[in-house]
């Protein structure tokens, strides 16, 4: 995008939206007089129906799309741009994406499943090629030329011998033009028009390594984060939270914070919290709040009891996802059974920030500012604990420290809701480092259990894998419901547990095989600093960990390679194509355990294989890892990841979003685990929720992209996360000759592992 | 109880009236609407909050106002501007480091200040020297190429 449009930068699109406030203005054309363009009064609704609700020319020919997902600084908004500019045969530069902001986009469910290229490019793609072809009827019109005699370049479009412009036929107009809907909101919503998209061999921007647009606002300091808003009148708000989970306030003693200047209790059901002026005496004014809380009894396990409690813990909720022939007569059968269990522990999305948000509740109506990558429900929340219609909460995403999927930052909305209405003012809530690590919802942990039959031959004739663990959607995956948030239980919307896990997801084809798992209760189901929910690649890692770890595991019991065991069973065609690309750009050197292990000294180095696929998108990994075997210290040093997401839109972006998914789930392998006694959360900050610093960060990530220009863009968001920690442990196994089951592989552990 | 504090910051001299113990942070943030610095965690154990002092780079979120007083304060909007970048800033943006950008803050004000004592650092130089920062999207590795490039063209 180049400069000019650029002049709709987040500081900027917050002041149109600020001044919304006060005045009555639309928001497009707010929009439109900050880009410069003359927008007229007279659109259409904001409806997905609605041709002018995905793309606008404006008077000067710049064109902005309507985006109803985010980008969470991996670049999906460039994509979504590249994807336009073909679509709409203009150049990259003259293409605004608009996101986050419920007022001018149509929720298309935000950040979710990596699926901002996948599912949420489709109406975008087809909204601009329906706008591209009434551009073109239009301008058969005006040139007197047959429309199919007429060529489309750069916003021109020329026949004849003539040219007009997109500027001149629409500019600065709006389309009134319906699209076929299919009645779906969220990640499924499409529209499609008459036009048909350009096949892949006409595109010329999508493919190109195109910048992003948000880099150098943050490198100069220059664009606001959530936490930077500032609205007129604005209090600042925080929410106290008992020492012990579940405990609620009986009474407080108001006048205990009478020395802080405006600073108010708010108080509502059992939720509690503070607000003041300022930002330095609300602070104070909640650390000094006299409150005495009901006695809650100490309702978690010991820690180091928590796998066994998942074990014994009846089960909520059982699903078989694949049941391949009779693989209990298979496993009766079998001369010898292969068996392991693996855990996985708690974790904490740990955002660089505790979450914050603005909320600005006046009667009848109300403005969100939240971070979360899910605004258009954030929205639909906070109007349900307002008891306000849906249509009369606007919500605004701008980016807040950090998003993985369902962190704390919906529930800082729900909190500054229910502060702003009770005191009248527009409320700004951000909690302390404590607040953030230790009440954000958690990654849940888990127990899975690997187990195969090998017959004499050594051929596995059956193979079962079960997960068994606390739901992933204890939290829904979206902060539509109050009761999905730590404000909204408190003050009186009863959580509704969901149940949700996951199987490994490859193409291993076994002569019998099963896959399924089993769900848990929470620990505590209201207001849990416990409670559990998506976190980046929900459940994948925890899985794939063990269901990886697994198949090296039957590999190694019949002496086979690990990439050639994995080829032997493998089936999809393209899971094939990316491993063997993976391990030739590795050079894996084949052969069974301990093929690929040295030592030197106290450094024992080996070298691990994994694959998973998600949703469409495949990854394969070679890592290889050194170990010290007097410290127990594991350095990942260096990983080749073969990855296939279908089309590459952006090969640069794809590269940093790989490399960045690398780093964060090697450090959820051998670094993080929520820590917590009987009373609480123990994890409360960085000292006792370490993650992978810059000293142990790897040396590199090479990256094998597989380019597949015919099949539509799958996501990469997510799913290089997904077979991390399996690699690791099994490069740990190669170097170490010792099989780590339990997850983070800290220091400490695989010492005594080793010992 | 509040005291009359004179804050130096990127080189313009402005006087508020604060609780001498409140961190500096919300001096620079609320008082004189700078955001460059940033609320991690207030513990000193993100970088976050990073901004120099008469050059070294210190944790403003445990700084009380009052040991500010007189000195001279730089942030990120002082380091370098788009028209007049610091190589570190320039350096990030040609390897598009930053994910949501967060910590960025405190990463390229520890690296700029580390790259004054040592302009051509060892690979193992800029971890140590960066290993006390936190980012939690995973850009480390984008990070390091960013240093060196910074180190190559400063």
């Amino acid at each position: 995008m180049n400069a000019i449009n650029l002049s709709l930068s987040r500081r900027q699109l917050l002041q149109s939206t600020g001044a919304l406030i006060v005045t009555t203005a639309a928001p497009v054309e707010a929009l439109a007089q900050l880009a410069g363009s003359a927008v007229p009064a007279g659109k259409p609704p904001l409806h997905p129906t609605e041709l002018d609700s995905w793309v606008a020319v404006g008077a000067d020919g710049n064109v902005t799309a309507f985006f109803g997902k985010m980008d969470m600084g991996q670049g999906v908004d460039v994509a979504i741009g590249q994807i336009v500019a073909d679509e709409l045969d203009v150049p990259y530069g003259r293409v605004t994406v608009v996101m986050g902001d419920s007022g001018l986009t149509c929720n298309q469910g935000g950040a979710s499943g990596s699926t901002g290229i996948q599912t949420g490019a489709n109406a975008l793609r087809n909204a601009s090629a329906e706008a591209r072809r009434l551009l073109l009827e239009q301008a058969a019109q005006r040139l007197g030329v047959p429309a199919e005699q007429c060529q489309v370049a750069d916003g021109v479009i020329t026949g004849g011998g003539k040219r007009v412009t997109y500027a001149e036929l629409i500019g600065g107009k709006y389309f009134q033009h319906k699209l076929e809907w299919n009645n779906q909101w969220g990640n499924p919503l499409n529209v499609t028009g008459k036009a048909k998209p350009k096949s892949p061999d006409q595109y010329k921007v999508v493919g190109q390594s195109i910048p992003r647009n948000d880099v150098a606002g943050k490198v100069y300091g220059t664009d606001d984060f959530v936490t930077d808003i500032s609205v007129p009148g604005m209090l600042h708000g925080r929410v106290i939270r008992p020492e012990t989970a579940g405990a609620v306030p009986v009474s407080v003693d108001e006048s205990s914070i009478r020395e802080f200047k405006g600073a108010r209790v708010v108080r509502k059901g059992d939720f509690i919290g503070v607000v003041a002026e300022k930002e330095w005496d609300a602070i104070q004014a909640a650390e000094k709040l006299k409150i005495t809380w009901s006695n809650a009894p100490s309702i978690f396990p010991d820690q180091p009891s928590i796998y066994d409690h998942i074990r014994k813990a009846p089960v909520a909720r059982h699903t078989v996802e694949a049941n391949v022939g009779d693989v209990d007569a298979a496993f009766a059968g079998g001369a010898r059974i292969v068996e392991a269990e693996y855990e996985w522990p708690f974790q904490s999305h740990a955002c660089m920030g505790p979450a914050c948000a603005v909320v600005d509740a006046r009667p009848g109506e109300a403005t969100v500012w939240t971070g979360s990558q899910k605004p258009h429900f954030v929205g639909q929340g906070v109007a349900k604990i307002l008891d306000l219609p849906a249509d009369k909460v606007r919500a605004i995403w701008i980016m807040g420290p950090g998003s993985y999927g369902r962190n704390d930052s919906g529930d800082a909305a729900h909190d500054a809701a229910v502060m702003s209405q009770a005191v009248g003012r527009p409320v700004r809530v951000q909690g302390a480092r404590h607040e953030g690590h230790g009440w954000d919802p958690k990654g849940p942990a888990s127990v899975h259990r690997g187990r195969a039959a090998i017959d004499a031959q050594g051929n596995v004739v059956a193979y079962e894998f079960m997960s068994k663990g606390f739901s992933r959607i204890d939290m829904a995956t979206n902060e539509s419901n109050p009761s999905d948030t730590l404000a909204g239980m408190l003050v009186g919307f009863p959580n509704a547990t969901q149940h949700g896990f996951g199987v490994p997801a490859e193409s291993y084809a076994f002569a019998t095989k099963r896959t399924g798992w089993e769900t848990i209760a929470p620990l505590l189901t209201k207001a849990s600093p416990l409670r559990t929910g998506h976190l980046r690649d929900p459940v994948g890692p925890q899985i794939h960990f063990a269901s990886e770890s697994f198949i090296d595991e039957i590999a190694t019991a019949v002496g086979a390679d690990p990439v050639e065991f994995r080829l032997r069973h493998v089936k999809d065609p393209r899971d094939i194509e990316v491993i063997k690309a993976t391990a030739e750009k590795a050079a894996w050197k084949a052969g069974p355990a301990g093929t690929r292990r040295t030592a030197s000294g106290d450094t024992l180095a080996g070298r691990g294989f994994a694959y998973s696929t998600r949703n469409g998108t495949v990854v394969a990994v070679v890592c290889d890892v050194e170990v010290n075997r007097r410290t127990g210290a594991v350095w990942a040093r260096r990983f080749v990841v073969g990855h296939d997401c279908g089309i590459i839109v952006n090969p640069a972006a794809l590269r940093l979003c790989i490399e960045g998914n690398v780093v964060q789930a090697v450090s959820r392998a051998l670094w993080e685990e929520v820590t917590f006694d009987n009373k609480s959360v123990t994890s409360n900050d960085w000292l006792s929720y370490p993650i992978l610093d810059m000293t142990e960060a790897p040396e590199s990530v090479e990256c094998v992209l597989i380019n597949r220009p015919a099949m539509n863009p799958r996501g990469a968001g997510e799913p290089s996360t997904r077979p991390m920690a399996g690699a690791v442990a099994n490069a740990i196994f190669e170097a170490t000759g010792v099989r780590i089951r339990r997850a983070p592989f800290t220091p400490d552990r695989v010492k005594a592992a080793l010992a | 109880m509040t005291q009359r504090i004179s804050l130096s910051v990127n080189g313009r001299v402005q006087t508020i009236d604060a609780d001498p113990d409140m961190p500096l942070l919300y001096a620079l943030r609320n008082d004189l609407g700078l955001s460059n610095p940033h609320f991690g965690c207030g513990l000193a154990q993100c970088g976050a909050c990073t901004v120099h002092i008469d050059g070294e780079p210190v944790r403003s979120c445990v700084t009380p106002v009052s040991a500010a007083d007189g000195v001279q304060i730089t942030t990120l909007a002082g380091l370098g501007t788009p028209e007049k970048p610091h190589p570190v800033q320039k350096a990030y943006v040609d390897e598009q480091v930053p994910q949501c950008g967060y910590c960025v803050n405190g990463w390229i004000m520890t690296a700029a200040a580390f790259l004054k004592k040592t302009p051509k650092p060892t690979d193992g130089q800029i971890r140590e020297a960066l290993s006390g920062l936190k980012c939690r999207c995973g850009t480390h590795l984008a990070i390091l190429r960013a240093v060196k490039r910074a180190a190559a063209i400063g």
